[in-house]
């Protein structure tokens, strides 16, 4: 009987530690208290306080824009000095970058890897400036009535800015009903917001690939914050104001590491149960595990070369298809490759930037002109890993002077070296040039270009992340290409695994050759004494 | 012939200590290496939970086996020594063919030989610390962070993990010839049974083996496993 309790003892005393560690491998019980709370406090309805229908000074006829604008002053007075210096007016923003020091850059100055800038085609770009009449140089940038009010805060989603119109929308009995929309301004919904930001690059999707169109409608699946069966969030609840200055930055533009939207400033920077993965964040994006993929409804622009485009059929220019309707070739702006549900590739990045100026020199010795770089590294400590919509391309430059050129596309009407009409390079890069004015010695070629942009929208709900072993993993895992670190699960020592690998070999090998000379000489001794 | 007496060779806890540092080395292991990528069983996420928590448990047994070593001092067991140092190796590959008797007589208070004297104190001093710090910096360091964080501040993993990638096939390699060996007792089970049990069949103390002339045919053998 003793022996039997002992025994038990014994079992007891072998079993419990397996015991208490079962138990505590359970997955701790969710604590979604906060979520909760963020999703009690972001879908509510903004409120306005005044109603502009009862504004009479807006129930005018109005006979040109500048008119609603000064109407608007009248009583929000200080709201014009504010965009006069804001940079959704002024598409420009001082910033510093080392090696640089205090430059003046924004889309006003800057190429980008889509339609390449707005010199020279500003009447066709300004459909998306906060203002109206931006034709040329000319423009006014501190008249407060040309700051365009309505296209951000109309309420009914009716205005319309005009094509080709520099900023200006249709007047008269073609264009939009002013007085309803007079009567509706108020807090931006996120229609007026992607009215630009969803067509970026000349159509839907084109350019972000994680901002589109159908972010309005889509579920949570696409867009936990912004999916109408989830929070239904609009994009001002996160990119809030304060005298028309929004925080959030897009790095086809920004350069420091200010003025950032952060997951963390609502979600905090502990918002795991395990905390393992909270001590992620500290060297990863949140953006890296919750946006496994963009571009999940519309497709997106991954490349474009311009070097095909002025091509015709039968004297005329064409247009190619795909067979979700996308258009692969275009005379005008060339070939394009388009991806739809696209992983991000990954970047150490630490908010600031850089840019490849139109007078900066083109390194025709490295394989690729990169038309902005993200700083950062795994030793910066202010680094951390960010999915990254990286988008190539081939664009003109200039093979004597070695700078990239900006070609002028557009204009109203044909024979004035717009290439999107007169599909003709030599004449586009020679107006272009010109009109900055740049040299342009008459020679030109393409490069390839990359443009880097940090994926920031469409986060996908928690159990669609990504999971550990896309990233810890041997073979092309997420971050293969990020090799300044060690990462478990991917990397090893070659010669540590060899050498560990050979111990234990030879240790079975040694064991094997004992254990038979151990049981042949056994059977050696036996068979003598039987004998 | 020698007299044999059962004696009571390893207490309660030493034996509670031993199992639960095997299964835990085991599960160490079989986790650590689904970590390192050289396959896959639990899942990741699940592999490196095990692996925290069966950390933890190893850390708690290694404190209390502390105390009960020093307590004891049953610590005075991994003392090295140099004497039959090289009769033990002798005996494991020439006489333990031969039927030899074993060199190091064991004893409760000698129950190792030199040579398992010198693996356990290595192992306790040398491969298991530095596993359990190596593992503890895997688990606390942190990326240079500044001063928010006041933890350790390491720039690089690799170095840690490298040690511990190392220290893990020491310590595979010491278990796998440690099964073996635990075969080359008075029987082949006797040891694997003394250690389940507590008690072993040892030689009378009173007995020196030079006595034991007729040992050799009538000890029951390792053979025939």
């Amino acid at each position: 009987m003793k022996k039997f309790t002992k025994a038990i003892t014994f079992f007891l005393a072998i079993v419990a530690p397996l015991i208490i560690i079962t138990v505590a491998l359970r997955a701790p019980r969710a604590d979604h208290s906060m979520l909760e709370a963020l999703r009690q406090e972001y879908p509510k309805e903004h409120k306005s306080g005044v109603d502009h229908s009862k504004m009479e000074i807006l129930q005018k006829d109005f006979s040109n824009p500048h008119e609603m604008t000064a109407a608007c002053l009248t009583c929000h007075t200080e709201r014009g000095t504010e965009l006069l210096h804001s940079a959704h007016f002024k598409w420009e923003r001082e910033e510093f970058i080392p090696g640089r020091g205090v430059t003046y850059l924004g889309k006003k100055n800057l190429i980008n890897n889509f339609c390449t800038g707005v010199k020279s085609n500003e009447g066709s770009c300004m459909k998306c400036h906060a203002g109206y009449g931006w034709n040329d140089k000319t423009f006014d940038f501190t008249n407060p009535f040309n700051i365009d009010c309505i296209v951000c805060h109309d309420n009914t989603g009716t205005y319309k800015k005009a094509s080709g119109g520099a900023g200006y929308p249709e007047m008269g009995p073609d264009g939009p009903d002013f007085k309803k929309i007079l009567a509706s301004m108020g807090q931006p919904k996120s229609e007026n917001c992607g009215n630009c930001h969803f067509g970026g690059g000349g159509g839907n999707n084109v350019k972000h690939g994680d901002l589109e169109i159908a972010l309005l409608t889509a579920g949570r699946d696409v867009d936990v914050h912004m999916g109408v069966d989830g929070a239904n969030m609009s994009c001002v609840d996160c990119h809030t104001a304060e005298n028309h200055v929004m925080k959030g930055r897009y790095y086809g533009v920004s350069s420091t590491n200010t003025q950032r939207l952060n997951c963390e400033d609502c979600h905090t920077e502990f918002p795991h149960q395990k905390n393992i993965l909270n001590e992620h964040s500290i060297k990863v994006g949140c953006q890296t595990c919750h946006i496994p993929i963009y571009a999940k409804v519309n497709a997106t622009k991954m490349y474009w070369d311009w070097a095909t485009a002025t091509r015709k059929k039968d004297g005329k220019e064409y247009e190619l298809l795909d067979a979700d309707g996308n258009i692969v070739y275009t005379s005008i702006k060339g070939d394009f490759v388009w991806e739809k549900n696209v992983k991000p590739e990954y970047f150490w990045f630490n908010g600031t930037a850089d840019h490849h100026l139109i007078t900066d020199k083109v390194d025709t010795l490295s394989a690729v002109l990169k038309i902005n770089t993200l700083f950062g590294e795994y030793r910066d400590r202010n680094s951390k890993i960010v999915p990254v919509k990286v988008h190539r391309g081939r664009q003109p430059y200039d093979t004597e002077h070695l700078t990239i050129i900006q070609a002028k596309l557009w204009d109203k009407e044909k024979g004035k070296g717009a290439l999107w009409l007169d599909l003709d390079w030599e004449r586009s890069i020679e107006e272009g040039m010109a009109y900055i004015p740049l040299p342009y010695s008459g020679k030109y070629d393409f490069i390839q270009t990359e443009m880097y942009m940090p994926v920031n929208h469409m986060v996908s709900p928690a159990s669609q992340a990504v999971t550990c072993k896309e990233c810890h993993t041997r073979n092309d895992g997420r971050l293969a290409t990020l090799t300044d670190f060690y990462m478990p699960g991917r990397d090893r020592n070659r010669f540590i695994d060899l050498a560990g690998q050979l111990t234990l070999i030879l240790s079975f090998v040694g064991i094997f050759v004992h254990a038979s000379i151990r049981y042949m000489a056994a059977r050696k001794r036996k068979a003598a004494q039987i004998q | 012939m020698s007299k044999h007496k059962k004696v009571y060779v390893y207490q309660g806890f030493e034996r509670f200590w031993h199992w639960n540092q095997a299964l835990l080395i085991f599960l160490l292991a079989f986790t650590g290496f689904e970590i390192h990528s050289s396959y896959e069983f639990f899942g990741f996420e699940t592999a490196v939970d095990i692996h925290n928590k069966a950390a933890w448990g190893f850390i708690i047994l290694i404190v209390f086996a502390i105390f009960w070593h020093i307590t004891t001092g049953e610590w005075k067991q991994y003392i090295p020594t140099t004497q039959n140092l090289k009769a033990q190796a002798e005996f494991y590959l020439f006489g333990i063919f031969r039927n030899a008797p074993h060199p190091t007589r064991k004893t409760v208070i000698s129950k190792l030989n030199p040579l398992q004297r010198l693996v356990y104190l290595g192992l306790k001093l040398l491969v298991i610390p530095v596993m359990v710090i190596s593992g503890l910096l895997f688990m606390f360091y942190r990326y240079p962070q500044g001063d928010s964080i006041a933890m350790i501040n390491i720039d690089n993993l690799e170095i840690i993990a490298l040690v511990h990638t190392a220290g893990a096939f020491v310590l595979l390699s010491f278990v796998a010839v440690h099964l073996y060996l635990i075969t080359t007792g008075h029987t082949v089970t006797s040891n694997l049974q003394a250690m389940i049990t507590g008690w072993e069949e040892l030689e009378d103390e009173d007995d020196s083996p030079e006595h034991d002339v007729n040992s050799e045919k009538t000890d029951t053998n390792t053979s025939g496993s």
